[in-house]
């Protein structure tokens, strides 16, 4: 994937998603959660782009906003050229078999009145026309696929273990041969074989079908593992945006940085590196601090990360930050335009 | 409760040849097959397998929590404070899994009830078993939630489950499971949608109950970097049983049963080189239509021989407090 100019299969602008919050008895609006605030991105053709970040800082609600599970407060979502956010019914149903999810909680994705073989077979029965044969053969491809032992077709979701209701998901999601997968910490609930199995293949996927993956996750090695470029999600917005390498030698947001040393070491004899603990709570996405969304906690703040918020900006060739320790227009006059639309992008446009 | 059972000295929990089988429309499924192990008073367990292993048919077994049919108890005890728990009656076991064992399922969604807020489903267990007042459990609840993180907590509590992440779904489940101080904790993949920091958060939250009310937990996690951090002792299952079990260092210095050894080089490292492709355990994992009459992991191994196909290994001590269950192992073929 080292063309000149990659295609960019997935383009993300100044997404919001806010969730309305009613409290009291008359259940009146009173404010929203923002889940996600402003959040910009590309995912290249064939690229693998990962999302991490602590628990409910938004990574499902991206995920979701961009396959149109929900309808976006704000911003834009294209895919293979078009606006998803703006599609009728209709489109949106004939460009669905192209973008697929593997959900985060896998019981609730699955029929339990369905067997196996239909809940995988289901969307080749809706969108494709296969004959009665050849969905089967399919059917047993993907199960083999995904390390289902074939003598399950016959069995119902509750009668799998968690890890094997996850590959259940991923199967049905590669039915349909999509372009575009959200992964929502598909490996979680899996063992590290079968996670491996898993990742492996996604990637022999991505080989052979160019497929492009938002890979969201919590497991940083795994992240490492397949990710191409990384961004790093605090309170409903990208905090820093960098190729996987850069990253993980020398993270540059602080929360990055602090994110990186918590990970546990998978050898109790190896000396960890220097553990960074957070002080103090997330704060509540319903009421995000003025300034910056980690100056509540960061070890580095200082007086304009209180009152202001930082944009995403290139800081490197191809690394996105969004800190004023790494602002160099500070002293250029630029601070007034805290909600400048132009550096609240990635970088320039390709 | 007086500390520890009169005749265990030290286990808090005493499980031995604990069987259960599922039987469905396609035959008998043997998911736990004579498994034995015990707890000490403020011990942390880890336990780990493959995916089907049996790690949560097994800890729902000996609590009563599968439903039968289609879930048999084919036999074994599981002794908790002297009394066998497969022998209580159904209202004695419903006040020991409210009070005394508290249980944190594998999948948060489904065991959070769609209809009812989150702070109610705290609340619940507090009136009931602690004897609290609504006003007094609410408090409390709000208390809890934030114990586990989750900022806000006030406002927070009268959401519903759909209205939370997925880590605050398990961390729901986290803060109900520890509501009423109970002598055992089982853990089935608590921290598996939580990021690295609230882990950290919350491993050391359960760390410090563990010191404090002397806590016994079991973790079960495909993590192997989690229970680096924090089991005292491990064990490792497949195929319905238990293959090997030790202390911690021990079992990551010293691996003895093939599967573990493939299954600590499965691990992909966050620092070192980066792997161009991730090692698997080759094959597939037993069906179990049967109980056991041979190695359940002889199609995967690369040490298999005459034995194995005929006889399923007992565990055995290899050392202190190590034990594994391989005729490889037990020096059966060693050349
Ligand atoms: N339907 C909803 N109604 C109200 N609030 C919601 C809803 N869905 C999500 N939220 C809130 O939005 C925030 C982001 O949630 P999201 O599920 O995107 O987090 P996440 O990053 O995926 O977290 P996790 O790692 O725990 O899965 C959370 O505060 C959550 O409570
Ligand atoms: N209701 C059921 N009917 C039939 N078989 C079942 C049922 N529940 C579980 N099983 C089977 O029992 C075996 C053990 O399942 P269990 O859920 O204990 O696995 P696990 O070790 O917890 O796996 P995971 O790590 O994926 O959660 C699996 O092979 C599963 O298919
Ligand atoms: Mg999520
Ligand atoms: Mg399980």
């Amino acid at each position: 994937m080292l063309d000149a100019a990659p295609k960019m299969l997935v383009q993300v602008r100044d997404l919001k998603m806010y969730f309305p919050v009613y409290t009291g008895i008359l259940r009146r609006h009173t404010g929203d959660v923002k889940a996600v605030d402003g959040v910009s991105f590309d995912i290249a053709q064939g690229e693998t782009l990962g999302l991490v970040g602590e628990s409910g800082c938004g990574k499902s609600t991206v995920g979701r906003s961009l396959l149109r599970l929900y309808e976006p407060t704000g911003g834009s979502v294209v895919i293979d050229g078009e606006d998803i956010a703006t599609l009728s019914p209709e489109a949106l149903r004939r460009k669905r078999p192209t973008m697929q999810m593997v959900f985060q909680d896998p019981q609730a994705s699955l029929n339990p009145r369905m067997t196996l073989a239909e809940i995988i077979g289901e969307p080749l029965v809706e969108h494709g026309n296969l004959s009665a044969q050849d969905r089967l053969r399919r059917i047993y491809d993907l199960m083999d696929q995904v390390g289902l032992n074939r003598r399950f077709a016959g069995r119902f979701p509750h009668e799998f273990s968690g890890g094997q209701r996850q590959r259940i998901g991923i199967a049905r999601a590669l039915a349909l041969n999509p372009k575009f997968i959200v992964c929502d910490e598909p490996i979680a609930a899996l063992d590290v074989s079968i996670q491996a199995q898993v990742v492996n293949l996604l990637e022999d996927l991505q080989d052979s079908l160019g497929l492009t993956y938002l890979f969201i996750s919590h497991d940083l090695s795994m992240v490492r593992h397949i990710a191409d470029r990384v961004a790093v999600m605090y309170l409903g917005r990208i905090a820093e945006l960098s190729p996987r390498d850069a990253l993980y030698d020398r993270p540059l947001h602080p929360y990055a940085e602090a994110l990186l040393s918590a990970v546990n070491e998978p050898d109790p004899l190896l000396a960890r590196r220097e553990r960074i603990i957070l002080q103090g709570d997330v704060p509540s996405p319903a009421r995000p601090p003025k300034g910056c969304n980690f100056s509540t906690r960061c070890p580095r703040a200082f007086a304009r990360c209180h009152t202001e918020k930082p944009q995403l900006s290139e800081v490197e060739p191809g690394r996105h930050v969004a800190c004023f320790l790494y602002d160099t227009t500070a002293q250029a006059g630029s601070t007034g335009r805290p909600e400048d639309p132009e550096h609240n992008q990635q970088g320039e446009p390709k | 409760m007086p500390d520890g059972a009169p005749d265990l000295a030290t286990s808090v929990l005493d499980v031995r040849d604990l069987k259960t089988v599922f039987r469905t429309r396609g035959g008998e499924v043997h998911a736990v097959n004579s498994v034995s192990f015990h707890l000490e008073r403020g011990e942390l367990l880890g336990v780990v397998g493959e995916s089907g292993s049996g790690k949560s048919v097994t800890m729902m077994s000996l609590i009563g929590l599968l439903p039968s049919p289609p879930a048999e108890n084919r036999g074994g005890q599981v002794l908790l404070g002297g009394r066998d728990l497969l022998k209580v009656t159904d209202d004695e076991l419903r006040a020991v899994r409210g009070a005394k064992i508290g249980f944190i399922f594998q999948d948060p969604m489904t065991s959070l009830n769609p209809v009812f807020t989150v702070g109610n489903q705290i609340m619940e267990p507090l009136i009931r078993h602690m004897g609290l007042t609504k006003a007094q459990a609410r408090v409390r609840a709000a208390e809890l939630l934030e114990l586990v993180g989750i900022s806000d907590a006030a406002a927070r509590i009268d959401n519903y489950p759909h209205q939370f992440s997925g880590g605050m779904r398990q961390r729901v489940m986290i803060a109900i499971a520890l509501s009423c101080d109970p002598d055992v904790l089982i853990a089935d993949e608590p921290t598996t949608a939580l990021d690295v920091t609230i882990q950290a958060q919350i491993l050391e939250l359960v760390k410090g109950l563990r010191q404090k009310l002397g806590m016994a937990i079991i973790w079960i996690t495909h993590d192997l970097g989690v229970i680096a951090g924090i089991a005292d002792r491990v064990m490792v299952m497949y195929g319905g049983q238990v293959v090997e079990q030790a202390p911690v260092k021990e079992l990551f210095a010293n691996p003895q049963h093939p599967y573990t050894r493939a299954l600590l080089k499965t691990i992909p490292s966050l620092h070192g080189k980066r792997a161009a492709r991730l090692q698997v355990i080759e094959g597939q994992p037993p069906i179990m239509t049967a109980a056991p009459t041979a190695c359940a992991f002889r199609d995967r191994c690369a040490h298999r021989f005459d034995r194995c196909d005929r006889e399923n290994p007992l565990r055995r001590p290899i050392g202190a407090s190590h034990d594994v269950a391989c005729h490889w192992t037990a020096g059966g073929a060693h050349a």
